[in-house]
């Protein structure tokens, strides 16, 4: 059988059932001033954010997966592009701009184009260490960490901290070898 | 699409442009989030009402917020103060820019004056949610009965809203039912102003 051609991220994004974001921009907000009024301190909430959009990232590859017909990609280079713009358009319908690559080609960084997370959002000054945003680094590391890849996601520029951009940092730690077949423990 | 070369240095979010709220993401991504938001409010509780609760309450805050939207956006700063109005502005506007689409219906319940019922054969949030049989009546329709219930108290109406599960015949899954009971002081306000 002859390997089905990749998707475009717009091509998916097309096809797939979508919601209007503004619902989706006011339930992260909800989900963030709740974990505000929960944890009270701000590197909690930063914590607890990575975790929740950990969940995702681990339950949101076989999606991408089955949907994009993306195969192996050959290198991590092709791996950021993918994100930034199948991945993150099937999802979320933007785009980003991948950029500032080290001479390794182990670190680059995501520039986002848009950003529905952040519509209406401010940032009181209690709440300035808020990475606001960390639920999306979580589920890129958590995605990518299902495809084999450890990897460290940070952002370097928030919008919402005064900066003229959302640069999210992607640094590959290792490529873990497949298992095979499963772990016997654990 | 912006390009980053122009995207604009918010500095307050009052003076960035309102968006037309024609933007959208997919179902899926909503799906995941929201489906975090339960499990983490479930390691918050130890009982079912106690999460439905706290459902209700995130929901509280979005339908603040999008009562505040839509009135600016959709009614030129105005906002219905009339019993009925309020109801069909819930069931009609905030149900189809939130969920796509007008809600299925909205009745008045027949064994009190006070309550008002909108149903929906399959609500967006419950889409992917099944209940574990030991979680019994919960709903997650909570989070859309906190929504509804911060539509109308915020315009004036307190109401107590809360979101069930209604089986129907011939379908598998049941419809969920938002009730909406409204404050004493709401119906007599609706009796003077005739």
């Amino acid at each position: 059988m002859a390997p089905v051609a990749p998707r475009s991220g717009d091509v998916i994004f097309a096809n797939v059932e979508r919601v209007n974001a503004e619902l989706f921009t006011l339930t992260y907000g909800a989900i963030v001033r709740q974990l505000l009024t929960d944890l009270e301190e701000v590197d909690e909430v930063n914590k607890q954010l990575d975790q929740m959009g950990y969940n995702i990232g681990v339950r949101l590859i076989d999606e991408f997966l089955a949907k994009s017909n993306v195969s192996r990609c050959v290198d991590f280079k092709e791996t950021a592009e993918v994100i930034a713009k199948v991945g993150l358009k099937m999802f979320l319908g933007i785009t980003a701009t991948v950029t500032n690559w080290d001479v390794e080609g182990t670190t680059c960084s995501l520039i986002l184009e848009d950003n529905p997370l952040v519509d209406f959002v401010e940032l009181p000054d209690t709440c300035q260490g808020l990475n606001y945003c960390n639920i999306l680094s979580g589920v890129v590391r958590g995605a990518l960490e299902m495809v084999s890849m450890k990897t460290e996601v940070t952002w370097l520029r928030d919008m919402l901290r005064g900066d003229d951009a959302f640069e999210l940092q992607l640094k590959l730690l290792k490529q873990v070898p497949e298992e095979y077949p499963y772990k016997d423990d654990e | 699409m912006i390009s980053v070369g122009k995207i604009k240095q918010y500095t307050n979010v009052l003076e960035r442009p309102l968006s037309k709220g024609k933007q959208e993401v997919s179902l899926s991504a909503f799906a995941f989030l929201f489906s975090e938001l339960v499990q983490y409010n479930q390691t918050q509780v130890d009982n079912i009402t106690e999460l439905e609760r706290r459902l209700e309450d995130a929901g509280y805050a979005v339908g603040a917020r999008i009562l505040e939207l839509l009135c600016h956006r959709e009614k030129g700063n105005r906002r219905e103060t009339r019993l009925l109005g309020i109801l069909s502005f819930v069931h009609s506007t905030v149900w189809k820019v939130l969920f796509g689409k007008v809600a299925d219906s909205l009745e008045k319940g027949t064994e009190h004056e006070d309550e008002y019922m909108i149903s929906e054969k399959e609500l967006l949030v419950n889409r992917f949610i099944s209940i574990p049989k030991d979680m019994g009546a919960f709903n997650c329709g909570a989070f859309v009965a906190g929504i509804v219930r911060g539509v109308l108290e915020n315009a004036g109406f307190p109401a107590v809203v809360t979101a069930h599960f209604v089986p129907v015949e011939g379908q598998h899954r049941p419809r969920t039912t938002i009730l909406i009971k409204f404050a004493e002081e709401v119906l007599r306000r609706e009796a003077t102003l005739g």
